[in-house]
């Protein structure tokens, strides 16, 4: 039987990164919004500092959605399948995945949100690559700007300003675009490792600098700073230190009365009324079926969702899914290449033991249009990432620089001497959307439930493999100036599923190429909103999620200015 | 079977390693029993003996030091198995089987009284998936004994492995701190081993041998 609720003005699928942003600025201005969110709530003393759980296991103790629903993929239309990852890291439960992601809180660069239109002024018209979908972004990094600052501040972002109003501040990104005053607190601090880095990249003519984190560096909003315990990687914090949306913005929304926030409840279709509107969504939740109408309806189940749940939500006013009838849904599938970082072997130990992957040394000289692509045959490039974290199933599976077997005796002197003597670099790449790279639905492999996954056909393209091996070539660089003997460059492997997801429900002006418009609402069903990294147009070579949180704060803010438009 | 070191050799250790007056009493007690063999629960007593004799040869016990045997690492696969790692008990069950008949094959005798060098040149066998009777083939069951192996060595003891932190000890791991200062942080003073385990730290609730979670 179905149980047909009582109506709301807004309700949102998934209470995540993206979701449990967009609930404050609608609560805070009176409107009532139902938050549906797969999993359950967590609490500190879920977050035990135990790597198998953590990194090995798949959080075993929240709920199992995204474990159950990995997305199967293949390279292109004719190749077949890879083996399908048994997990996905992605977390279900209110907070999301920013309940144990790295909190590395960035900005994206300027650069990032008009790729065609500035290439085209400093190289000529035909570097875009073939088959590229790429499109300006409908809006500028100065459009996003007061957003960005807002949830610095709200969230509690952590680092060095390096460019206020113009001025530029070397203990900051140099390259990053202007902000209007500096962060709330200071970054994460620096240790021996990580200032041996910094050192190096000094030497070699670089601007290294702290990540921004979302991370307490100190007491903020009565929240403690943090230990540097050595479990952020795929780990809760256990002094909420870390500023996920389920210490900051979610509880912040329910304290308004506005926000009621159902949990265990799995999305499984968007409804439509007559007029093809979006009229609720219909729920699964300990075994009954519910139908929650609503007059607005935010989807935010992170981007492999987003395109499934529309795919899953036809209906006879959209017959190949929700907000498809121009066949955009799916589209301009990116990745961040993560693959493909350098291994660096040091001859002395390290002491990379306790700290966190938001604690480190970065360099931006080769990322985005930073450098001068004149002479180099790809657009784009990465940001380089060495950080302060190691745990020992991590350390001890380490690769061996060809210098031990795998197992024996051997092998065991190898990692008794080198497990803490070796570091990875994350080089987070520019990777574009093409013609051939998107999501859909598989036609035989369904989760429990009895839906079809999501089906990634996606392959890196010439502009992506030249700039990894170019990027990886000056990250060995930067490894043999620390003191690095012997360094190691990762495959870039396949595009498979990832953490650091794009498109399916690109952003733009123009509905024949775009799911959504400027501000987030579909261009065929005005009352559906859609948040995440699904929306976004380019990868940028930075972490997504800071971004992904000021655009849905802004489409909330959008809503909110105009509601009688949108929700009639 | 024997501990690798006698009560008195670890007190030695202990002692000149400045630990004995460093680490707590609780701590302490945890590195003074002899080993005694783990129960096993889910292996036979046949399969427990060849999976103790691979991961003795994965990770060994040498001059080095005690390994994955010592660890319990196969203690911690066959506690696994009845929850986190129940996906692959048919893979060990025929796994181990089939080795055990490969070294038959090979030698006429079974793995677990082979000499070492016998014993390393049929897991290589495994390892470049040359050996036959395996389902799917050798390298699977090489892979999965030898990832599992990683974890029980050098996951938390709560696991039934890491036994008296043997695997941490091996690579340095100083051991679980919730607080980390400035000075444990630098790469000329490295913070001491502290031999506590996440689940030694009551503020956390933890179901070990929670179903829903797998890794295979
Ligand atoms: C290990 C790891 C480290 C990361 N580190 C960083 C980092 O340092 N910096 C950074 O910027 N990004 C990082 N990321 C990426 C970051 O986590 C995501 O960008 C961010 O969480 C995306 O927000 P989201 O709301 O789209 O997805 P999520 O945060 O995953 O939230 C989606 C929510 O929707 C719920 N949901 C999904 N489907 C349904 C449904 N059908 N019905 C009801 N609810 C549903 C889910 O349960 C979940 O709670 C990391 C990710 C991982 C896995
Ligand atoms: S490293 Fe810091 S922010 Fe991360 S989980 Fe530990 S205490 Fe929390």
């Amino acid at each position: 039987m179905t149980i047909r609720l009582p109506g709301t003005d807004v309700v949102t699928i998934g209470l995540g990164g993206a979701g449990g942003i967009a609930v404050l600025p609608l609560t805070e201005s009176g409107i009532d919004v139902v938050g549906l969110e797969a999993g359950r709530w967590m609490s500190p003393s879920d977050f035990a500092p135990d790597e198998l759980r953590n990194n090995y296991r798949g959080w075993p103790q929240s709920v199992q959605k995204a474990n159950r629903e990995v997305p199967v993929h293949r390279a292109n239309e004719q190749s077949p399948e890879f083996a399908r990852d048994s997990l996905h890291p992605m977390m279900n439960a209110v907070g999301g995945t920013t309940l144990h992601y790295y909190a590395r809180s960035y900005r994206l660069h300027p650069w990032d949100f008009s790729v065609v239109s500035e290439t085209a002024r400093r190289y000529g018209g035909d570097r875009i690559p073939e088959g590229s979908t790429v499109e300006d972004w409908p809006l500028t990094y100065a459009d996003l700007e007061p957003f960005y600052d807002r949830l610095e501040y709200e969230l509690g972002v952590g680092g060095f300003a390096g460019n206020i109003n113009g001025n530029i501040d070397t203990r900051g990104n140099i390259f990053e675009g202007p902000r209007t005053r500096d962060y709330p607190m200071p970054p994460l601090r620096s240790t021996k490792f990580t200032e041996m880095m910094s050192d190096a990249a000094r030497r070699l003519g670089y601007n290294p600098f702290p990540s921004p984190a979302a991370i307490n560096s100190q007491t903020h909003n009565n929240r403690p700073a943090c230990q540097y315990h050595g479990f952020c990687n795929r780990g809760g914090c256990h002094l909420e230190a870390k500023n996920s949306t389920a210490v900051t913005t979610i509880p912040k929304a329910e304290a308004t009365g506005n926000l009621k926030i159902v949990t265990q409840s799995h999305v499984t279709k968007i409804h439509v009324d007559a007029e093809g509107r979006a009229s609720g969504v219909e729920y699964l939740r300990d075994g009954e079926t519910y139908i929650q109408p609503a007059e607005v309806v935010l989807l935010a189940g992170y981007t492999y969702e987003n395109t499934r749940l529309l795919l899953l939500s036809n209906s006879d006013a959209y017959p190949s899914g929700l907000s498809n009838n121009h066949g955009q849904v799916g589209r301009h599938y990116m990745t961040h290449a993560q693959r493909g970082g350098v291994l660096g072997l040091f001859p002395h130990r390290l002491n990379r033991w306790y700290g966190l992957p938001a604690q480190g040394s970065g360099i931006d000289e080769w990322a985005d249009d930073n450098f001068d692509h004149k002479d180099y045959d790809f657009i784009g490039g990465a940001h380089f990432w060495v950080s302060q974290d190691s745990r020992p199933i991590l350390a001890s599976r380490m690769n061996t620089f060809g210098r031990a077997p795998r197992w024996g005796s051997q092998w065991k002197e190898f990692i008794m001497e080198n497990a803490d003597r070796w570091v990875g670099a994350h080089l987070q790449k520019t990777t574009l959307p093409y013609e051939d790279n998107y999501l859909d639905l598989h036609p035989t492999i369904t989760d429990p439930l009895g839906f079809p996954v999501c089906r990634i056909t996606a392959e890196y393209k010439d502009n992506e493999k030249k700039l990894a091996r170019f990027t990886q070539e000056k990250m060995e660089q930067w490894f043999r100036e620390a003191g690095a003997i012997d360094t190691f460059r990762m495959p870039l492997g396949p595009m498979g599923p990832s953490t650091h997801a794009y498109g399916g429900t690109r952003m733009g002006n123009d509905p024949d190429t775009n799911v959504v418009n400027r501000w987030g609402f579909s261009h065929e069903v005005p009352n559906l909103g859609i948040l995440g990294a699904s929306v976004m147009g380019t990868s940028g070579a930075r972490n997504p999620t800071l971004t992904v949180q000021a655009l849905a704060w802004r489409t909330a803010q959008h809503l909110v200015e105009n509601w009688r438009n949108i929700a009639i | 079977m024997a501990s690798f070191l006698s009560r008195r050799e670890m007190l030695k250790r202990a002692a000149a390693a400045g630990m004995t007056s460093a680490v707590p009493a609780k701590a302490l007690a945890q590195v003074l029993p002899e080993r005694t063999r783990d129960q096993f629960e889910n292996l036979s007593s046949v399969e427990s003996k060849i999976l103790e004799a691979i991961v003795s040869r994965l990770i060994p016990t040498d001059e080095n030091g005690p390994g994955a045997l010592e660890a319990g690492a196969a203690n911690y696969i066959d506690k696994g198995l009845a929850n986190a790692l129940s996906k692959s008990h048919t893979a060990y069950s025929s796994g181990l089987a089939a080795l055990d008949a490969y070294a038959h094959q090979l030698t006429g005798r079974g793995f677990v009284v082979l000499e070492h060098s016998e014993q390393d040149s049929l897991l290589e066998d495994l390892e470049q998936n040359l050996a036959v009777g395996f389902d799917p083939d050798s390298a699977t069951f090489f892979n999965l004994v030898l990832r599992h192996t990683i974890e029980g060595t050098f996951s938390d003891p709560a696991y039934g492995g890491n036994q008296d932190f043997i695997g941490w000890e091996m690579i340095g791991y100083p051991g679980i701190r919730l607080g980390v200062t400035v000075e444990q942080q630098q790469m000329d003073h490295f913070p001491q081993m502290n031999r506590v385990s996440a689940h030694d730290l009551p503020m956390f609730d933890v179901n070990i041998s929670e179903e829903s979670g797998n890794d295979d």
